[in-house]
């Protein structure tokens, strides 16, 4: 039976819509033509400096100046922009950064495609081996056995990945596995065999990739030479990861019933976040180090990792807590009754629905962590904020602070509106399924 | 798999205390306290297998308790309680061991509402029985069946009435195949033309034999099924019987009372 539909709304007129939108009274109808005015004022003025009067090629400041006193000086922005985007990183070492970040995108890219299997694995497979990989790429120098173990599970877990996508989309829904046991002739094998096959079948190409490896090393690049919007995406990148996780583990242990755990929890949160993030930097900088003994140098860069990541997972873990407080206990009563123990009961049946309550929350802090990253800046790391600061102090270019201050706040505003879009879609596909 | 009340005949009739004196439930001198106050006293129960037994009483007097000790949703702090020969203390195997040969249904459905209805029966199967996916979805679907409920398999728990969540519940639990099923007031939380549905898969289940537990006030159901009726009040069990005996011929006062008021309408 056929449901009846709702009367469909009529599409209105342009001048219609005006009408009834825009000028629909006397207060509206000001409203508007000053609303009108204050964009038009605000957009020409950007237009006049920027796009009109801006700047693109000049060998200093002055001669910006010079030619036009109101208009913007575009030329430092692209003289320094490089520097902007790696810091001081070698020019000729910049493939790998970018080497990076292109195989995290296409590592990533599967989890977002549709008919592709297995999705939880390529996650976690990211989060396990990826940081290595990268880590190494970023980094270089001379790697021990262990790195390069761990460096070749990366790539054999990405090429794994990455084939099966493709067979996932081109191959309609077919996973990898079934594919290559297929072409071994073993599709009709028993189960264990099925199993023992794909494992001697990783273990080889990991051996392969091991020893192709063994000759190669990428020449090493000190921390102290990464900066710009490289060295922001590391640490907020990092710190975006592990608070998720650590928060978890935070607010789980602040619920235990063992008082021991709950005691440090709670007071490990309740420290971190009654302190300011840029006082936890500076004792992790400058404090910390006092403790150590004599001759022992700590990574600075490190410091700060380990800094951000404990302050983000801290207020995480409150966001959390009020996600799981919100699910009745009922849900936790009847996944015990059917025999689920206490990790299956919150990954299966609290988690899921709690996160789906928190996502706002956790983007919104996800966003403040990212922008409260450029506080780094202050104890002497050259971060985005820092080298479009460091603009202005280059003599070519003393006192451009507008422009490139500008360029960063465009940088921040397209990843933050990335993230908080990106938020927006994941409570509407996760919360599709379950309308009360 | 285990089929283990699929291939039994349905037993219409009560059981004969003879042939099944087998013991599935057994409490002696249970206490249990919330903080100061005492919910459960000396309970002693026994509870043969194959038995149904509906519990009433009046709010407040311990029978949800009562049923929540049996599967450890609520620790006792006193006495024993031994489920099909397991002995209920801290260790978690043993309450492991119990809870999967108990199952419960909650006045409140509590399915799990960001799953759909499959994935609720098949949950427990695939993580605690190790089961792959399809065989656990053939064994839900069955029990779907069994409540009548198979056609909406693919739809979230939200969008089904209290009846048809409540007919999951139970498909949840049986689809674990349990011994015994807790019924914690099934019936409370439905609106009135819901709970014949409810009540008519109950009973079906009490005719295959299941060992069941029933809190509840639906003293209908009690004359069908129960073998046994126990009345509760201020924590203790004031009264026992058959339903015949209980509902004609209540010995104690305060049993009189709470029938008069309970079957005045």
């Amino acid at each position: 039976m056929a449901a009846a539909l709702p009367p469909r709304t009529p599409r209105l007129g342009p001048v219609r819509w005006l009408r009834d939108n825009l000028f629909s009274s006397w207060t509206n109808a000001i409203l508007t033509v000053v609303s009108l005015l204050i964009i038009y004022w605000a957009v020409s003025g950007i237009w006049e400096w920027g796009i009109a009067g801006g700047m693109w090629t000049a060998e200093n400041r002055r001669e910006c100046l010079d030619a036009n006193p109101d208009g913007a000086c575009w030329a430092g922005v692209v003289v320094w922009f490089n520097t902007i985007l790696y810091g001081s990183y070698p020019d000729a070492e910049q493939w790998r950064i970018d080497l990076g970040f292109i195989v995290l995108a296409l590592w990533m890219a599967p989890i977002w495609l549709p008919r592709v299997k297995g999705k939880t694995l390529i996650g976690l497979s990211t989060v396990a081996f990826y940081p290595f990989l990268a880590g190494y790429l970023f980094a270089g120098g001379e790697k021990g056995l262990f790195m390069q173990a761990m460096v070749s599970a990366a790539i054999v877990c990405f090429l794994y990945n990455s084939a099966h996508a493709l067979i996932g989309v081109f191959a309609g829904g077919r996973t990898l596995a079934a594919v290559l046991l297929q072409t071994a002739g073993l599709h009709a094998a028993p189960e264990k065999t099925q199993r023992n096959a794909l494992l001697a079948f990783l273990a080889a190409s990991f051996l392969a990739v091991f020893l192709l490896q063994t000759g190669w090393t990428a020449a090493e690049v000190s921390w102290t030479k990464w900066g710009g919007l490289f060295l922001t995406l590391v640490i907020s990148g990092i710190g975006i990861t592990f608070a998720l996780p650590g928060g978890i583990i935070l607010a789980l242990g602040r619920r235990s019933k063992l008082p021991i755990i709950r005691v440090v929890c709670v007071g490990f949160i309740e420290i971190f976040r009654s302190v300011p993030l840029i006082t936890i930097l500076f004792m992790a900088t400058t404090m910390f180090p006092l403790f150590l003994p004599e001759g022992f140098v700590l990574n600075k860069l490190v410091q700060v990792i380990v800094a951000v990541c404990l302050f983000s997972a801290c207020y995480m873990a409150e966001i959390v807590r009020g996600g799981l407080q919100a699910i009745p206990k009922g849900q936790i009563e009847a996944a015990q009754a059917v025999g689920l123990g206490y990790w299956k009961a919150m990954g299966l049946i609290v988690m899921p629905q709690a996160l789906k309550f928190m996502i706002p929350n956790i983007v919104g802090n996800l966003i403040g962590l990212l922008k409260d990253t450029t506080l780094v800046s202050i104890i002497g790391l050259f971060d985005l904020l820092n080298i479009l600061q460091a603009v202005s102090r280059d003599v070519p270019w003393r006192g451009l602070h507008k422009e490139p201050l500008f360029l960063g706040a465009t940088i921040f505003f397209v990843l933050c509106y990335a993230m908080s879009r990106y938020s927006r879609h994941l409570e509407r596909t996760l919360g599709g399924g379950q309308q009360r | 798999m285990n089929d283990a009340h699929e291939g039994m005949e349905p037993v219409a009739g009560r059981v004969d205390s003879a042939a099944s004196s087998e013991i599935a439930i057994r409490m002696t001198g249970m206490n249990k306290w919330f903080d100061d106050f005492h919910v459960l006293r000396d309970i002693d129960l026994q509870v043969r297998q194959g038995e149904r037994i509906v519990i009433c009483g009046p709010s407040g007097s311990g029978k949800s308790t009562l049923i929540r000790c049996i599967n450890r949703l609520e620790e006792h702090q006193q006495g024993d309680i031994t489920v099909n020969g397991v002995t209920l203390d801290n260790n978690l195997k043993h309450i492991d061991q119990v809870r999967s040969e108990v199952g419960m249904v909650f006045q409140s459905f509590n399915l799990f509402p960001h799953l759909t209805v499959l994935q609720n029966c098949t949950l427990a199967l695939i993580w605690v029985r190790k089961m792959a996916k399809t065989d656990a979805e053939e064994i839900a679907m069955r029990y779907l069946e069994r409540v009548r409920i198979p056609e909406q398999a693919d739809k979230y728990p939200g969008q089904l009435s209290g009846g048809q969540q409540q007919r999951v519940a139970i498909a949840r639990a049986l689809a674990m195949s349990p011994k015994i099923m807790l019924f914690d007031e099934p019936t409370s939380a439905l609106d009135p033309e819901m709970i014949k549905e409810v009540l008519d898969v109950m009973v079906d289940l009490a005719e295959s034999g299941m060992t069941m537990l029933v809190v509840s006030h639906e003293m209908g159901f009690a004359r069908q099924v129960a073998d046994r009726i126990i009345f509760m009040d201020e924590g203790q069990i004031v009264e026992e019987n058959e339903p015949e005996e209980f509902f004609h011929n209540p010995q104690s006062d305060r049993t009189k009372l709470f029938l008069s008021q309970i079957l005045s309408h």
